[in-house]
């Protein structure tokens, strides 16, 4: 059990760092986000994950970051 | 709260920052963080006594013994050992003394929160970010050219340079733009400087972007230049990218580390298989491209990339970069401490000296300062520094790691590029990088060249060359200059020993071509897309309609004006007579260094503002270093009267020679090649002298800024309003006993509210 759980901890902390540094974690943070202001208000609904990925490269396109050498 | 001495600075100006009592502490006294360093168990001690006694060595063996060879296990151990002491010891005394980072504040990434653009960040996933965005192909690139001067020398410079010169620009610039609400370095100078300097620093970066990005594109078609399988692999990046752009946008949004392995794999087919099409007649023969359409062809395709949306290119390409970034420098950093090659280059060379290097002319000061930019002290990073990184920074204290502890790391990606140049055979090195112009580009006029060096221990054959191509699966290697084939040939010649043996050369090296090409066109994207918004941000002063950025014809006209820019400057350097990368690269240097002064002096302009004039040399010292170098360096460039070095005196030259009627000159064998040159060398002459002008204008105002604040015994910020945070998170690598306890209070409360974390 020790080793196994080893494993599966190391695994998802791994899983979750690529995540974090690829960026892939950006739609949760969002949600996240947007139900601690919003809470499930109806009236305030949040984007929907093709919605938000949508938006983030329109934002992308108009405010580039630049890359360096 | 401890003795009210301890408290930072910003406590006394703002009472306001008392913390919400309904929550768990949202940060450390000041007196505890200082009293769990201060506390010295004999275990503690002994280990930074190990460091400390180990680094020694390191250098001694480096710097000090002299045998037939060096190990590079040296390299390794002196760079880390002295980037954990810097980092302990001269980045805390920052923090201290300087900055005096105040986690009861908010950061932008909590008081502007937008889940979005502005969202705090776990640290150890921000460092990867930051690290990723700002390390690129410039510390791979310039340490091989250095290598000429000897290992030593670069060597230190990089190390020492990093620890006193780099990672502080970073950690200032970060900090500062963290403070005032992720703000960039462009409105930094503006808001610190005024008018003229504000003005000067935006024309600067801007002139200095076009630079970078023509010199970068220049690396790369050397690079690709006449090798089908490169041009083959690295083009198949855009379909590859294309295609998952399409994957993300409309079968399964989100999904980046997936798409990402899929490109990865896609990409390992491409280089495999460019092996297998650059064996085949027609594949030889279709893509096989020369020096000049290859540039052609970047630059049409630079336009292209920056018109079109990012999500369907540059977006996944920068996903694809990111991966192969960590991957590889993780690969090579391993493979170095395996193989542990032994390096035979003298430690310094004449050519330190006499400043007659074939790979870049100029002597150890000050050119050596600017060959190796990115790696010891970068400009480039504070336009990232003040980019995404301080919009996402979860707590004050934390840009100590992200912004210092981040340089630190590029400077790794440095000395290793370094050990791989150097562990390749000498003779082969400046076969490799010496321009067409003086081996003719054959094999015999290599060998004959590089033996007529007089260089003790080098002893080309043609066998060795022609054997290396053949190994790495190339036509020839001879004048592949630019750095990028050299240090692919150390990188094959390294990971082989690890993996596949020399049957696998050809497929390492391509694979570090594709590595360092896949960076370079993201930078190249990036990098115009960034200068066309500059550019319709100063247009609109004058034309408001070029501030509306979804103006169709504005952003395709200033983008176009962008591309004409630093593609004039690819042609040049592409059609060089004198070999394009020897003359060109001093200028990326020197833009580089430039920018890192420019922003050193809004950094020194905000620590006397402060009134911080005892800590002030902690800014001065890198900045009158940088000032030093680029301007010596630029004023040889402008003045020298050693045709190799001067640009104007080797224009005089090439002039004089064509008023006599002279049909050949040096290395141009003809008048249209003699007047090239001589085109050449004005233009590069003009933008040498706009550089230094502009930033000896920012580096002046910043001093005035500096003298009015003494003289008015200044305390003025134009930081964002302090605001009191509500959230907490430790501040380095590994949370501290004194953290974990905290973090314990935080993590045992309901979950309303609670973010996800993970800590050990």
């Amino acid at each position: 059990m020790g080793v196994a759980t080893a494993v599966r901890s190391a695994a998802a902390g791994l899983a979750w760092y690529v995540k974090g540094v690829m960026g892939e974690d950006a739609y949760d943070k969002y949600r996240a986000h947007h139900e601690s202001v919003h809470g499930t208000d109806a009236a305030a609904p949040a984007m929907t994950e093709q919605e938000f990925w949508r938006d983030q490269a329109d934002r992308q396109d108009t405010n580039p970051q630049g890359r360096c050498c | 709260m401890g003795a009210t001495s301890k408290i930072p600075h910003d406590a006394i100006d703002d009472p306001d920052l008392t913390q919400d009592p309904a929550l768990p502490p949202v940060a450390l006294d000041p007196a505890i963080h200082e009293a769990e360093e201060a506390h010295w168990t004999p275990v503690k001690i002994a280990i930074w006594v190990a460091i400390a006694l180990l680094g020694g060595l390191s250098w001694v063996m480096l710097a000090v013994v002299r045998g037939e060879t060096v190990n590079a296990i040296w390299f390794v151990f002196a760079a880390i050992c002295t980037y954990l002491i810097g980092y302990r010891f001269y980045s805390n005394y920052i923090q201290k003394h300087l900055l005096r980072p105040d986690d009861r504040r908010a950061t932008p990434a909590e008081y502007k929160a937008d889940g979005k653009d502005y969202a705090a960040t776990d640290r150890r996933v921000l460092f990867g970010h930051h690290f990723a965005a700002i390390a690129g192909a410039g510390p791979l690139v310039g340490p091989v050219l250095a290598a000429q001067m000897g290992y030593l020398p670069g060597t230190i410079w990089i190390i020492v340079g990093v620890v006193f010169a780099g990672a502080v620009q970073d950690y200032l610039v970060l900090f500062f733009s963290m403070r005032r609400g992720g703000r960039s370095l462009g409105q930094m100078a503006r808001d610190e400087l005024g008018r003229v300097g504000g003005t000067a620093a935006l024309l600067a970066t801007l002139t200095i972007m076009v630079i970078i990005v023509a010199i970068l594109a220049l690396v790369v078609v050397n690079a690709l230049a006449e090798s089908a399988w490169g041009v083959f692999s690295v083009g198949m990046t855009i379909p590859i990218a294309l295609f998952m752009g399409c994957y993300l946008r409309f079968f399964r949004p989100g999904k980046v580390t997936e798409i990402s392995i899929i490109g990865f794999v896609l990409l390992i087919a491409a280089i495999v298989g460019g092996g297998a099409i650059a064996g085949t007649e027609w594949g030889a023969a279709m893509f096989h491209i020369d020096k000049l359409p290859l540039a052609i062809g970047i630059i049409v395709y630079g336009f292209i990339a920056a018109i079109l949306p990012v999500w369907l290119l540059l977006a996944p390409r920068d996903y694809l970069s990111t991966f192969m970034k960590i991957g590889t420098i993780g690969m090579l950093a391993v493979a170095i401490i395996i193989v542990r090659p032994e390096i035979t280059v003298p430690a310094v060379t004449d050519f330190a000296t006499s400043g007659a290097g074939p790979v870049v002319s100029g002597t150890l000061f000050p050119f050596l300062f600017v060959t190796i930019a990115c790696g010891a002290l970068s400009g480039f990073h504070a336009l990232i520094a003040s980019g995404t990184t301080p919009k996402l920074i979860e707590k004050e204290r934390q840009t100590r790691f992200i912004g210092y502890g981040g340089m630190l790391m590029e400077s790794f990606v440095a000395i290793m590029a370094l050990v791989a140049a150097l562990s390749i055979d000498q003779g082969i090195y400046y076969a490799m990088n010496a321009s067409p112009a003086l081996t003719g580009g054959t094999v015999q006029g290599a060998v004959a060249f590089v033996n007529g060096l007089g260089l003790t221990g080098v002893n080309l054959t043609p066998d060795m060359l022609t054997q290396t191509a053949l190994n790495v699966g190339e036509e020839s290697i001879v004048s592949r200059t630019g750095g990028a084939p050299t240090l692919s040939v150390g990188l094959a010649n390294i990971m082989q020993q690890v993996a596949g043996g020399s049957g696998m050369m050809a497929f390492w090296y391509h694979f570090a071509i594709m590595f360092e090409a896949l960076f370079i066109l993201t930078a190249v994207d990036a990098g115009t897309r960034v200068a066309r918004f500059m550019l319709q941000d100063s247009l609109g002063n004058f034309f408001p309609k070029f501030k509306d950025t979804s103006w169709r014809t504005g952003a395709w006209l200033t983008t176009g004006i962008m591309v004409a820019a630093w593609g004039a400057v690819l042609v040049m350097g592409v059609t060089d007579p004198l070999g394009g990368i020897n003359t060109l690269f001093p200028l990326f240097g020197i833009a580089n260094q430039l920018l890192a002064a420019i922003a050193l002096a809004v950094c020194m302009a905000i620590v006397a503002k402060r009134g911080l004039f005892k800590y002030l040399w902690i800014v001065a010292l890198p900045l009158s270093f940088a000032a030093v170098v680029t301007i010596t360096a630029s004023i040889l460039k402008i003045f020298s009267t050693v045709p190799s070095v001067g640009y104007f005196a080797q224009n005089a030259a090439f002039s004089n020679a064509l008023a006599d009627g002279e049909t050949s000159f040096g290395t141009a064998t003809s008048v249209e090649a003699m007047e090239a040159v001589v085109r050449n060398t004005m233009v590069q002459g003009i933008l040498s002298i706009i550089f230094v002008t502009l930033a000896v204008i920012v580096i002046f105002t910043a001093l005035q800024a500096t003298w009015n604040a003494w003289r008015t015994h200044s305390n003025a910020t134009n930081e964002d309003l302090a605001v009191p945070s509500r959230i907490f998170a430790p501040a380095g690598l590994k949370a501290t006993p004194a953290e974990k306890a905290t973090q314990a209070l935080w993590d045992a409360r309901p979950s309303t509210g609670k973010r996800k974390t993970r800590e050990h």
